[in-house]
């Protein structure tokens, strides 16, 4: 069985973002950029499953600019198998992004496609849930584990009261949740490795898809701000100010 | 053209998710409509219909939708939408499971977490784990949109609308429920509480989280944690509050030995009042907490048990 896991290149988590003054967006110029972290843990769990012998083949794919080939590099050196980089410019929505995995999942015909539950830049949690829409396939998304036994897939999910378990017919899409599994680093040598891993490059015009935006971004500014209180000596003064300044409790 | 809100709920009980829903449907147009689609379910669509600025309930109920999946629920809601602009539903996640599958049958880009409507097709939502907020305005003849909930105020009970039934939808037989874990506690629910204290790394084991629990049950409050905590296995991932966890914005939140990532702050920092009690002075979290203390939570929190 073959697994496809898209990765996307987005600014790093540890970096403190700073919105562009004129409002046009987030800047990007000489920013530390990063696989998205739930990427990594779809990345994990695809390689997990072929040494389990459960899966034959991963590729990866990223849709963005010519650098998001270094995010295919990364899967590539992580484990991946080989890559397909989807160049365009500008931000595709998630809705375009599953129109061209769409493509993708009928020409390479894999078994599962494994992505992240959302990408931490625009925060959408959408692409999974839409790329099964469009394949009328089932989805397990917020995976928190993952079982492949027979030809069925057991899957466990984060959801608001806990836990919930189901089996899915496959193929399925899945999105992981933080508990799946903790990323490997990349070893030196895989690093040298992965850069003899064939990577394909298309357009979206190579599927035939249109990625022009539906939803026009009028404006990006800065949230309010909080300003820090007061440090109080203990916590008897705390209990009284919750009482009688704040009336909180 | 008309709005469908999707309603939230457990078979039982509507979920509060939904009336706040109700109230961000409202701001952007009238005719709001609420499908509560569950299995013996019919008490919650009664609960629906009281809401104030309801037009309608519609009540869907049969097996198939026990457990709301997304592949029988997004089979339902597809051909409903025929006759509405657009679909509302509540950031929760069944919300989030539901919605995008739904507006990719409908070829409609999906409008995420939105925290304020600035017109019927403009919406403010947070992005960068709300360090940037973006205005977007849709050019589509429909919309699919997700509501942050702590956003909006719950809509008033007072209302009697009327509840239609409606034709169970297809089975896509595509996913089985096998079963689930939910956590048991007579605690207010996280994303809703009006006190929340929250416990981080610097708790250091699960027994200890049983302090932060004595307190929560003397203020009437949810407890919640951080990612740091949940990893550990301090608590269960249901407790995690933040940028990928659980939004809240209590009147109070109490931050117990939690540093204050980013990540962290997205969930909690529209909260009222911000109480943070952490022995590093330079911790993060003292840059957006009202009241600080300094100190080890060991200490303090035996006598915040004492004093309240
Ligand atoms: C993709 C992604 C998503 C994430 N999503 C979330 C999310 O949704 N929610 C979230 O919370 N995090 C999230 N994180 C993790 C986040 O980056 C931080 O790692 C996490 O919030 C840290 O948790 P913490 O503050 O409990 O731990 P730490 O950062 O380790 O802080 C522990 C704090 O406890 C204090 N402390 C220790 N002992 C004591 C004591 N005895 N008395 C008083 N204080 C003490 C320390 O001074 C320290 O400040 C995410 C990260 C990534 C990469």
């Amino acid at each position: 069985m073959k697994l496809l896991v898209p990765v996307k290149r987005v600014i790093d988590y540890k970096v403190n973002i700073r919105v562009a003054s004129d409002g046009s967006g987030v800047e990007l110029a000489n920013v530390k950029m990063s696989m998205n972290p739930f990427d990594e843990i779809a990345v994990e769990e695809a390689i997990r499953l072929r040494e389990a012998g459960l899966a034959s083949e991963i590729i990866a794919v990223s849709i963005g600019p010519a650098q998001a080939g270094e995010t295919i590099r990364t899967a590539l050196a992580m484990g991946a198998d080989r890559g397909i980089l989807v160049k365009c410019e500008g931000n595709v929505e998630p809705l375009g992004v599953a129109k061209i995995l769409q493509k993708i999942v009928a020409a390479e015909a894999p078994g599962l496609v494994i992505l992240g539950k959302q990408a931490i830049d625009d925060d959408c949690n959408q692409t999974g849930q839409m790329l099964a829409g469009l394949l009328g396939w089932a989805q397990g998304t917020f995976a928190s584990k993952l079982e492949l036994e027979d030809g069925a897939l057991k899957l466990t999910r984060e959801v608001d009261g806990g836990l919930q378990t189901l089996f899915l017919t496959l193929p399925a899409v899945i999105t992981t949740d933080l508990r799946l599994n903790e990323p490997r680093y990349a070893s030196l040598p895989n690093i040298m490795k992965a850069k003899r891993k064939p990577v394909d490059e298309k357009t979206p015009q190579d599927y035939g898809v249109d990625t022009t935006a539906r939803l026009e971004v009028l404006e990006t500014k800065q949230p309010e701000a909080r300003k820090a209180g007061i440090i109080v000596e203990n916590t008897a003064e705390l209990v009284e100010r919750l009482k009688n300044e704040a009336g909180v409790i | 053209m008309a709005i469908l809100i999707l309603g939230e709920h457990d078979n039982s009980h509507l979920n509060e998710a939904t009336s706040r829903t109700l109230s961000a449907a409202l701001e952007i147009g009238n005719d709001v409509d609420i499908l509560i689609a569950g299995e013996d379910c019919a008490a919650v669509a009664g609960a629906a219909a009281k809401l104030n600025g309801v037009r309608k309930v519609l009540l869907c109920q049969s097996p198939l939708y026990a457990h709301m999946q997304a592949e029988n629920m997004a089979a339902l809601l597809s051909p409903l939408m025929a006759d509405y602009e657009t679909f509302v539903t509540a950031a929760t996640a069944n919300g989030k499971n539901i919605a995008p599958r739904l507006a990719a049958l409908l070829d409609i880009q999906q409008i995420s977490e939105i925290t304020t409507v600035l017109a019927r097709d403009t919406f403010e939502r947070p992005i960068y784990a709300g360090n940037a907020i973006q205005n977007v305005r849709s050019a589509q003849e429909k919309n699919v949109i997700t509501i942050r909930t702590t956003a909006f105020a719950p809509a008033e009970a007072g209302a009697d609308a009327p509840v239609e039934i409606l034709a169970v939808g297809e089975d896509t037989g595509l996913a089985r429920f096998v079963g689930e874990e939910l956590s048991q506690s007579d605690r207010p629910e996280l994303s809703s509480a009006k006190i929340v204290i929250s416990g981080g790394r610097g708790m250091g084991s699960a027994a200890n989280f049983d302090m932060l629990e004595r307190i929560a049950d003397k203020l009437g409050a949810a407890v919640g944690a951080s990612r740091a905590a949940v990893d550990a296995g301090y608590v269960s991932n249901e407790y995690q509050v933040g940028q990928t966890g659980k939004m809240v914005a209590p009147e109070l939140y109490i931050a117990v030995g939690i540093s204050g990532a980013i990540q962290h702050l997205a969930g909690m920092k529209e909260s009222r009042i911000i109480v943070a009690i952490n022995k590093d002075e330079d911790a993060p979290i003292f840059q957006i907490a009202d009241y600080g203390l300094v100190a080890d939570l060991f200490t303090v929190l035996p006598e915040l048990e004492e004093l309240l």
